[in-house]
């Protein structure tokens, strides 16, 4: 009987990160979960559903909209909070810009991605949020690697890598003084091809744009950008039809797809299975430096 | 597929990072992009720097050190592993305790020129502390000492001497070279006198002991879950991890500390009702009566009750700047409770590379000691060598709210 009787690796996973969900719920006053519309927060609504159903989840679903979102993510992610019937609040980047707090970038790829922490600061403050539910793994990125599940930032939003709390067996310690604020990540201990086992085996819905389909793209270093409205194209850029997927879904400006025909879950674990790249390999924000996604840490961004 | 979670041990230039750097990029673990970025960094004797994998903030790549424990992810078709990178500075033995407190083995890596140093014997104290079932010592650049078999066994030898007065229960030898991959994946051609396992194929065979077979069921409450719909109006389910053995519909409960009985009604999850649940399951349980029930109380099953007291008698790691002073308040957080301590006395400390118990008045940044502690209401545990989860605390400064130390009850 005790043999059979041994989680599988997801199961561990997925255990984890509900006990994860339900001490934020214990510890803090007023948590939200930021959701994207991605497949990793997608992953965590799902499994905040295992943790609080069959009551309401102890926090709303917060989305830093910056503006150059894909509209299949952001009808997903309406058509989603719709279906399970939480609080969605949105707060939008081109709010902070108009209001001169946030500066748009300039040059020749622009990216909203570092100023998206001045309007989730901002949001952290209008609603006194006290913690925020993150979908980050520490598998994507070196900087991330290093950070605890509850990572402490100080009143300006700062993560100081040399100053984390320890983190002992599974005692979260979410206490912290008024302004300071709690980013939480139930997923850290998961990889990529986790995220993928699991909604495959959850069955869980994601927006096509993680399918193969057809799109209009150029070439940007070496990657496939997807044509729309918010990047601007000269001369050289020569627009191309092609068959490609998205592995990670962030903003048009920089995320970049990948070509492949895998349309289904199964399809793309055997991509990722063989993939000699990361999925952050497609982020054109973490290509800019060494310590790239450590700086905007340092400065806010979940 | 299961989960082995380790950490790697050993002192500053002993090559931990590259051992990790080694394990993941000869299992085929480390991306295109990411090999790029670390070529572009640069090399080091010719050969590209695999530390730079795991030192993953800037400080750390400027200096060549590991600040901050750095977890690293790589899985075979048989196991998955999480990898607990820890520092090897004396300054940052809390982070080596942290990395420790959720492992279930350590790889104890000696320079092979230098055999056993007082690093190993502090990290190794540290891991029979926090009670890994499994150690591994990895003799590691037995390149630069020809591959000697009588280099090898004579720190094998070295090692079990100091080691009998540890509680480690299994130690296993390797020689490996970090750098070169010898014996890490692949079973190496330069020594063939081994005639063990390579590393790799160590870690996904040996098998990993869970807390599911405890004879003792421990559910500490973490939350209420009661939705006041029209359709579940008189739900109230307790919300939970199981720390250790089985809970089965029909089994009778105690409720802790306060002593009420119950039996247990249904088992529930999202994806339906369960008839028997086991550590480490994350569930909701329903009991029979209307008892006052809440978090950080722990449901046991009747008969198999836990220790209940105000006064703890505990190992602690200290992790904070301001030394430790008897007297001193603290909140102590075990399991899902949350109560108010004070340290009633220091009655030793521990020197960690001798074993040696001293007399002190307190107890600075990273240092090992045995305290009484008193707290203001009682709390259930396990003593920490029978059940890790409901035998470890920490301690947290409500000034500072800083976590200032760690916990094994006695």
């Amino acid at each position: 009987m005790t043999s059979n009787h041994r989680l599988s690796h997801l199961d561990q996973l997925e255990s984890e990160a509900i006990y994860i969900l339900r001490e934020v719920a214990a510890q803090f006053e007023r948590p939200a979960l930021l959701f994207s519309g991605g497949k990793d927060s997608i992953c965590l609504v799902h499994l905040a559903l295992k943790a609080f159903r069959p009551g309401k989840f102890p926090f709303p679903l917060v989305h830093i909209d910056t503006g150059h979102n894909f509209d299949e993510a952001l009808e997903f992610r309406d058509a989603l909070a719709e279906r399970i019937g939480e609080k969605l609040i949105v707060r939008y980047v081109q709010d902070s810009i108009d209001q001169g707090k946030a500066v748009e970038e300039k040059g020749k790829f622009p990216s909203r991605n570092a100023i998206q922490a001045v309007t989730l600061l901002d949001t952290i403050a209008e609603f006194k949020f006290d913690a925020c539910i993150g979908g980050a793994r520490r598998d994507e990125e070196k900087a991330r690697a290093k950070e605890r599940i509850f990572s402490v930032r100080d009143e300006f939003g700062s993560w100081d890598p040399k100053l984390q709390r320890p983190e002992l067996w599974n005692i979260y310690n979410g206490k912290i003084h008024v302004g300071e604020n709690v980013r939480v990540f139930p997923i850290s201990n998961w990889t990529e091809l986790d995220v993928w086992e699991y909604i495959r085996k959850e069955k869980i819905d994601l927006p096509s744009l993680y399918f193969s389909h057809q799109r209009e793209i150029v070439w940007r270093e070496e990657l496939v950008f997807p044509v729309s409205k918010f990047i601007s194209l000269d001369g050289n850029d020569k627009v191309e039809t092609r068959t490609v997927r998205f592995r990670t879904v962030g903003d048009m400006t920089c995320t970049a797809a990948v070509e492949s025909e895998a349309n289904s879950v199964d399809d793309i674990i055997r991509e990722i299975q063989v993939s000699r790249t990361t999925e952050r390999g497609s982020r054109l924000d973490d290509k800019r430096s060494e310590a790239a996604m450590e700086e905007r840490k340092k400065g806010g961004y979940f | 597929m299961d989960i082995l979670r380790f950490i790697t041990a050993g002192s500053v230039d002993d090559g931990k990072s590259t051992l990790i750097g080694r394990l993941l990029y000869d299992s085929k673990s480390i991306f295109q992009d990411q090999l790029e970025a670390i070529e572009r960094a640069g090399q080091v004797n010719g050969q590209i720097n695999l530390a730079l994998l795991t030192d993953g903030l800037k400080a750390e790549r400027e200096q060549g050190i590991t600040i901050d424990v750095a977890y690293k992810y790589f899985s075979t078709p048989k196991r998955k592993f999480i990898i607990a990178d820890a520092p090897g500075h004396v300054q940052y033995t809390r982070n080596m305790v942290t990395g420790a407190s959720n492992s279930d083995l350590a790889i104890i890596l000696i320079d092979a020129r230098k055999g056993v140093i007082e690093q190993t014997y502090r990290h190794s104290y540290i891991v029979s502390l926090l009670r890994l079932p499994y150690v591994v010592v990895c003799v590691n650049k037995m390149d630069l000492v020809n591959f000697s078999e009588e280099v090898f066994l004579n720190i094998q030898k070295q090692y079990l001497e100091f080691a009998k007065d540890l509680d480690l229960k299994s130690i296993h030898f390797l020689p490996i070279s970090a750098l070169n991959g010898d014996n890490v994946v692949e079973a190496s051609a330069s020594m063939p006198w081994w005639k063990g396992k390579s590393l790799l194929h160590f870690l996904e065979e040996i098998e990993i002991h869970t807390e599911e077979e405890s004879p003792a069921p421990r559910f500490p409450v973490q939350n209420v879950i009661r939705p006041q719909t029209t359709e579940y109006h008189d739900y109230r389910g307790y919300a939970g991890q199981i720390r250790s053995g089985h809970f089965t519909v029909g089994d009778s409960i105690t409720v802790l500390p306060s002593g009420l009985t119950s039996k247990i009604k249904a088992i529930d999850t999202f994806d339906g009702p369960l008839t028997t649940a086991y550590a480490p399951m994350s569930v909701t349980i329903r009991l029979e009566d209307e008892i006052d029930v809440s978090r950080g109380d722990m449901l046991v099953v009747t008969g198999k009750e836990p220790v209940i007291s105000q006064d703890l008698e505990a190992h602690i790691c200290w992790m904070d700047q301001k030394v430790m002073t008897p007297g001193s308040k603290y909140l102590l957080r075990q399991t899902t409770n949350a109560v108010k301590a004070s340290i009633r006395s220091l009655d030793y400390r521990v020197e960690t590379s001798t074993h040696e118990k001293k007399e002190q008045t307190n107890l600075g940044l990273n240092e090992i000691g045995k305290v009484t502690i008193r707290t203001a209401k009682p709390i259930a545990y396990d003593p920490y060598s029978k059940i890790r989860g409901t035998g470890s605390f920490i301690l947290v400064d409500e000034g500072t709210n800083q976590t200032v130390a760690a916990g094994m009850l006695l």
